[in-house]
């Protein structure tokens, strides 16, 4: 069963949860043997840009230094055989140069979603 | 498990805040009454839902005591679906993320709720007819 997971809610939680709780969950999935696949759209699409960083952030001195890497998470999931489709008008709009993204992510128009979309068993969206 | 049709959702607000939530619920509770059998996944801030402190309280603005304000809570509406599901003898289990539940100290649920992780999600959804999710926006 081909599962996909929609992420639109770009950096959400990520400082407290450490990550994207939907990429965490969706490698939590595949672990336990789903074959699962990620579509990236609205501020999501930041995820895969290489060289973004975290500093630590200090709230009532409490320093946290174990920064959230969601590009890392990205990486990851693409580099263990899941694919991970970009929007490119979701891209465009927010001025995010293609040639800045993980060589391993897809771009896509939104116009071919429903056939992607078509191709997949469950669809979450997130 | 009965041979009726199975719906798995996954919720992800926090209790009061997201009216979205009530809808959902709602729609459980639709799906339980007409035999479906329903596994819910609490996952993030919707581990708290079935938190069993919950507690109902007066409402000066509108003049009301406890009683008088009668505030619903989300632990009643899980445990009633617990409930009469079984009196029905619908399947409906309900799932919370463990993880999200130590992170927000929200170990004491009500009678009936399981702690699980997201391979338990996807058993559920896998055997599932169909599944939704009602993500924090």
């Amino acid at each position: 069963m081909k599962h996909l997971n929609i992420v639109s809610s770009g950096y959400r939680a990520t400082l407290e949860e450490q990550d994207d709780t939907i990429v965490w969950i969706s490698h939590a999935m595949r672990n336990a043997g789903a074959e699962i696949d990620l579509l990236l759209q609205d501020a999501a699409v930041n995820y895969p840009v290489q060289g973004q960083s975290v500093d630590p952030v200090t709230i009532g001195g409490r320093a946290q230094r174990s920064a959230p890497d969601v590009h890392g998470q990205i990486r990851s999931f693409v580099g263990n055989g899941s694919a991970v489709y970009v929007v490119g008008e979701d891209l465009d709009e927010r001025g995010i140069d293609r040639r800045k993204l993980l060589q391993e992510v897809k771009i896509v128009a939104r116009k071919d979603l429903p056939k992607i979309l078509s191709g997949y068993d469950r669809v979450w969206h997130w | 498990m009965s041979k009726s049709k199975t719906f798995t959702v996954v919720l992800m607000d926090a209790p009061f805040e997201s009216s979205r939530t009530t809808t959902a619920l709602r729609v459980v509770d639709a799906a339980l009454k007409r035999g479906i059998n329903v596994n819910v996944f609490a996952y993030e801030g919707a581990v708290l839902l079935p938190f069993k402190h919950q507690q109902p309280h007066a409402n000066a603005v509108h003049g009301h005591d406890v009683e008088q304000e009668d505030h619903p809570l989300p632990r009643e509406w899980v445990a009633g679906m617990i409930a009469s599901a079984k009196d029905a003898g619908t399947a409906f289990e309900w799932i919370n993320c463990g993880l999200c539940v130590d992170e927000r100290g929200a170990g004491e649920c009500i009678d009936g709720v399981r702690r699980g992780t997201p391979a338990d999600l996807w058993k559920m959804a896998t055997a599932s007819d169909n599944s939704l999710v009602v993500a924090t926006a």
